[in-house]
């Protein structure tokens, strides 16, 4: 159980929170200009990592909001969490 | 007349405490501070258990909760009754009863025990390999199994006690309370660390309290004096919480524990009751401290598992503890000088040692010598070849080992003895902190597994972390304190340690014996009834990884998961495949570290307290009024209103056709309701549904379908404009939450531009749904000064009113093609509302109707539910629902999606309307649709999805989804059942009213 450190309300168990998939994964602005191929891959595509991943998570039963974290998928570490619209750190 | 081993009054035992208990239906008698084993010790009982597979006599071999033999079912028959419980971890009380498991009839002549016999047929992977055919035959075998591998019984009436789970958090947590644990807690509370110790047993000090050995000394006095010391200074500390009766059973990632603390177990019945039997504490820790001691290892050699014999550290904590002699005729076996103490232990208090048995060549430590001195004979160069007696054992058979330690030479010596204390080394109890996702090494010089590589702030201190000898625990503890606290004093730092202990040992994992390996029974996992042909058989078979020849020969999947056992395991599968230990991969071992109770796991979540449920503000009244209920998600939603003993078809039958043709009435507060506020709430709604918003006058509604991303439905309901930047969606009961959080999630991530709040106010709102030709009537006597006509107040808009002096919001709506109204007042006057209506509509006969006549009423109006109809696999167009779907629109949730060319097949399945040629068969939802029935395999078109008997159209009527149903119009089709195929007509899904012309009725 991961001790998840939400950038509102601080330091919440796990089971508060939702995972959301895969971050920084934009929906296009503009999807009826895609061919069937572009539009299945931002729908269907994810990459699902072991090792470092960025993902969506979202501090379901608290402030709701949704946040970025930075997990390391075979070990469960969590190595940073932003804001939403906030830029990633840098690896 | 049992014979009496006490020994000694030990410090311990309350020898002016007698407690009588029953073990097998036999009365014995112990003492305050026994536990069971100790007690049966006392009472020469050896004989426990029989074994898993082969059924052998066991016996009693360990002191702790690493016992694999002595496990027994507490309480039998009673409704406390527990199984799997080890008989050495159980304290004794007053009218404490136990039995033997896996064994029947009985202990002492057990029908199992024609397994062991047999044993030439039992190899590894034994009931893979039988068992598993012919398939036809898994029955009988496993009632033979089942019969006869009891694994103890659960309990068949419900749990009495409470139990309860509990957060905690502290900065330091200590499990285990050795001399390392103690000493590590002291220091933490001491810098002003929130410490919390916790400790399986109920006395603290671990084994050195009872270490009195005269060559070890800490400051002068004895270890265990010292220590005693120690504790007492405890007391006096702040910050410091002590738990006993307390075992961390799993140890999580980020320093997440689960300990379970034990209440009550060790009281007598009368003081049980009203009491919290088991608490789970979930502890967050910021530091652990993991100092959970060594498990001493037996020894590998032929028939090493007989009742009497036991590991050496066992024995002498009976004798220096317990006050008991575990036989009258002591032998030792061992490798190392530990067999030594225990056998000066029991020397100093007159208890008979005949003979030490030692595999290494000699030792010239201190306390060999003063075994010499004792006159106890030593076999130096020796190994046991075999043992005997069957319930008890009564000799062992030794030779003289060859040099390479492979073989036996010259000839054999008997030698008479009922006890035999087995000394194999020390290994580090490292199961907690291999749990955490910490990494082990192999230690070449030690032959032990030692923490190597940590993923939490965590240390291992103690025997845990591999120091064995008090000098170097003392010296490295103090180290890894100052390391982990960043501090430069310690307690420890000026304490003078004297010892004489050696570590030279011999180690062999498997002993020779002078019969060939296929001859003997030397066991691994006594749990299992694993030895060490059945490891070597599974290396010959192919298996190399260490858990697949765990799970092919059962070594360690016991409910001790071969704590004792493991060791030799990886040794003699390295050894058999000539490779380094840790090679092939080491065990894994899983929480629970002991086993728990499903008590405690659930704490206080059973009963109506296992989940949770919502109450409509009218639920009072649906109890009153003798309504049957059906859970919505976490709702209690009226279901139907039986009256005078009508069956649910009678009533739903007579709701549907009360609602269509005069007046009826529906609870409708568990409907989802969320506010939405901003001045881009316009646009928001219109890039959520299908269907265009940003028209939508004030004060009207409109119903809104909303996709997923990949074009299928997701939701559906009625949205109302209430301002120029004010809505109140609705959402269907079962997915409020989900919509909710889906919305969030586009307006956090996706337009954080746009303009709009979201609140649920589901709750907030009670709401009576007033359907039928006379509801208007109804509500006109409700709030007479409303102007209801169709002009001011036509189907699909809305109207702010007063009843009395109750706010209310009425949406013209309807979900059964009546003409309806839907009352939305604070949830605090729903019931009000409720009866108010109820009072008007007396002269109407306005009845009350629950979900089931919904779902019928809006089923012959052809309305789709959502999770009903759909199943996330259709799109609007699938629905045949074209008209909701914008075509204007640039964007919206899953539009692009429309156009794939996967969801513009024209062979999807599609919803349709389905009437049986019958019109009294009523089709079974989720009944299979089929075009032929004549051919193999048959082609599955479609499932039914919604099916009623209409008592408005008098037939039976059917929603399906059916492949490529849309052109399929009038066509036959069957429905295939168990006993009959049904003939049915695809027909238009909307039956009943398809102008809508009562809406306005
Ligand atoms: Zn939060």
């Amino acid at each position: 159980m991961f001790l998840i450190n939400c950038p509102y309300c601080g330091e919440r168990d796990q089971q508060e929170f939702k995972a959301g998939g895969e971050a920084h994964i934009e929906r296009p602005k503009q999807p009826t200009e895609l061919s069937d191929d572009e539009w299945a891959e931002y729908l269907f595509m994810r990459k699902n990592i072991k090792g470092v991943q960025f993902e969506r998570w979202n501090h379901a039963h608290g402030c709701r909001k949704w946040f970025n974290m930075v997990r390391d998928t075979s070990n469960d570490e969590i190595k940073a969490i932003y804001k939403m619209g906030e830029k990633p750190p840098s690896q | 007349m049992t014979k009496n081993l006490r020994v000694k009054s030990s410090e311990y035992i309350d020898e002016t405490n007698r407690i009588s208990f029953k073990f097998n239906g036999k009365t014995y008698h112990g003492f305050k501070g026994d536990t069971l084993a100790s007690a049966l010790l006392a009472n020469d009982v050896h004989l426990v258990g029989r074994s898993f597979k082969y059924h052998r006599p066991r016996g009693i071999m360990t002191s702790g909760s690493e016992e694999p033999n002595a496990i027994v079912q507490i309480h039998p028959g009673t409704n406390r009754t527990e199984p799997n419980v080890r008989a050495t971890e159980v304290e004794i009380y007053e009218g404490l009863e136990a039995s033997s498991q896996n064994c029947w009839p009985s202990v002492k002549f057990d029908i199992g025990g024609i397994n062991n016999f047999l044993s030439p047929f039992f190899p590894a992977g034994f009931y893979y390999k039988t068992f598993m055919w012919p398939a036809s035959f898994w029955e009988k075998y496993e009632f033979f199994i089942r019969h006869s591998a009891g694994l103890g019984k659960s309990p068949t009436t419900s749990d009495p006690d409470i139990y309860d789970h509990r957060n905690v958090h502290c900065d330091v947590l200590v499990v285990g309370a050795g001399i390392s644990g103690i000493m590590a807690a002291k220091n933490a509370a001491k810098n002003n660390f929130k410490t919390l110790l916790v400790e399986e047993k109920n006395e603290l000090g671990g084994s050195t309290i009872y270490e009195n050995n005269e060559f070890n000394k800490i400051d002068n006095k004895s270890p265990s004096e010292w220590l005693k010391k120690e504790i007492e200074e405890l007391k006096s500390i702040k910050n410091l919480e002590i738990k006993t009766r307390t075992s961390v059973a799993a140890y999580h990632q980020y320093n997440y524990l689960l300990a379970r603390e034990n209440l009550t177990d060790h009281l007598e019945a009368k003081n049980k009751t009203n009491k919290i039997r088991q608490r789970l504490l979930k502890i967050r820790a910021k530091k652990v401290i993991l100092a959970t001691g060594a498990l001493e290892r037996p020894l590998i050699f032929n028939n090493n598992d007989r009742p009497g014999v036991m590991l050496s550290s066992a024995v002498k904590k009976y004798s220096e503890f317990y006050g008991v002699a575990c036989g009258s005729k002591n032998v030792f076996f061992t490798n190392n000088d530990s067999a030594y103490e225990s056998a000066l232990s029991l020397y100093n208090k007159g208890i008979n040692v005949d003979a030490i048995i030692d595999i290494r060549e000699q030792s010239e430590s201190k306390i060999v010598k003063k075994v010499k001195e004792a006159g106890i004979k030593i076999y130096w160069s020796h190994s046991i070849v075999d043992t005997a007696g069957y319930k008890r054992l009564n000799s062992v058979s030794i030779m003289k080992l060859s040099n390479d330690g492979t073989s036996v030479t010259g000839s054999k010596i008997s030698i008479s003895c009922d006890c035999l204390g087995v000394a194999g080394g020390w290994t580090p109890a490292v199961h907690l902190y291999t749990q955490s996702g910490s990494k082990l090494k192999f230690d070449e010089e030690k032959k032990i597994f030692v923490p190597n590589q940590n993923t939490s702030e965590q240390i291992s201190v103690g025997s845990c972390g591999g120091d064995f000898k008090i000098n170097e625990i003392i010296k490295n503890l103090n180290q890894k304190l100052k390391d982990t606290f960043n501090i430069k004093e310690t307690d420890l730092d000026n304490i003078k340690v004297e010892i004489d202990q050696e570590n030279s040992k011999r180690n062999i994992w498997l002993l020779p014996s002078d019969k060939p390996l296929g001859k003997t029974k030397p066991f691994v996992d006594y749990q299992n009834d694993a030895t060490v042909k059945d490891i070597k058989l599974a290396l010959r078979e192919g298996f190399r990884s260490i858990e697949h020849v765990k799970r092919y020969t059962t070594t360690g999947m016991g409910t001790d998961q071969g704590k004792l056992g493991n060791m030799h395991a990886l040794g003699i599968i390295a050894d058999t495949a000539g490779v380094k230990m840790g090679e092939l991969g080491t065990t894994t071992f899983r929480p629970p570290y002991t086993p728990l109770t499903f008590g405690t796991i659930v704490g206080r979540n059973v009963g109506k307290f296992f989940d949770i449920f919502r109450r409509t503000p009218m639920n009072d009244w649906h109890v009153e009024n003798k309504a049957e209920f059906e859970n919505v998600g976490q709702w209690k939603r009226a279901w139907y209103y039986p009256i005078s003993g009508e069956t649910m078809h009678q009533s739903v039958q007579r709701e549907s056709k009360a609602a269509r043709e005069s007046a009826g009435i529906l609870d409708a507060s568990t409907l989802g309701k969320i506010d939405i506020q901003g001045s881009d709430a316009s646009e928001f709604l219109n890039r959520v549904y299908t269907n265009a918003w940003s028209k939508l006058a004030i004060g009207k509604c409109r119903y809104g379908l909303m996709l997923n991303e990949d074009g299928m439905v997701y939701d559906d309901g009625v949205t109302t404009r209430l301002g120029e930047n004010h809505y109140i969606m609705t959402t269907t009961t079962g997915g409020a939450a989900n919509v909710l959080g889906k919305l969030e999630d586009y307006l956090q991530t996706e337009w954080p531009e746009l303009d709009v709040y979201l609140t649920s106010v589901t709750d907030h709102y009670a709401t009576a749904s007033l359907c039928g030709p006379n509801s208007k009537k109804i509500l006109k006597k409700i709030i007479p000064d409303l102007d209801l006509s169709d002009e001011n107040f036509p189907h699909m808009s809305f109207k702010e009113a007063n009843i009395g002096s109750i706010q209310c919001r009425i949406m013209r709506i309807s979900f059964t093609g009546e003409h309806s109204y839907e009352i939305n007042v604070q949830a605090s006057y729903g019931k009000d509302l409720w009866e108010k209506c109820m009072e008007a509509g007396k002269e109407f006969n306005i009845t009350p109707y629950g979900t089931e006549t919904m779902h019928l009423l809006r089923a012959e109006k052809g309305f789709i539910i959502v999770g009903q109809d759909t199943d996330g696999t259709m799109t609007p167009i699938d629905l045949q629902m074209d008209w909701i779907v914008s075509k204007k629109k640039y964007d919206f949730i899953g539009k692009r999606s429309l156009y794939r060319s996967d969801t513009m097949r024209e062979d999807r399945k599609q919803l349709v309307g389905l009437l049986t040629d019958d019109p009294n068969i009523v089709l079974e939802e989720g009944a299979q649709i089929v075009s032929e029935l004549n051919q193999s395999p048959v082609e599955m078109l479609g499932h039914v999805t919604s099916s009623y008997f209409s008592p408005n159209l008098k037939k039976s009527i059917a929603l399906a989804v059916v492949r490529g149903g849309k052109d399929m119009m009038g066509k036959k089709l069957f429905v295939p059942m168990e006993n009959k195929n049904i003939n049915v007509t695809v027909a238009n899904p909307v039956f009943y009213d398809e102008k809508n012309e009562r809406l306005n009725a």
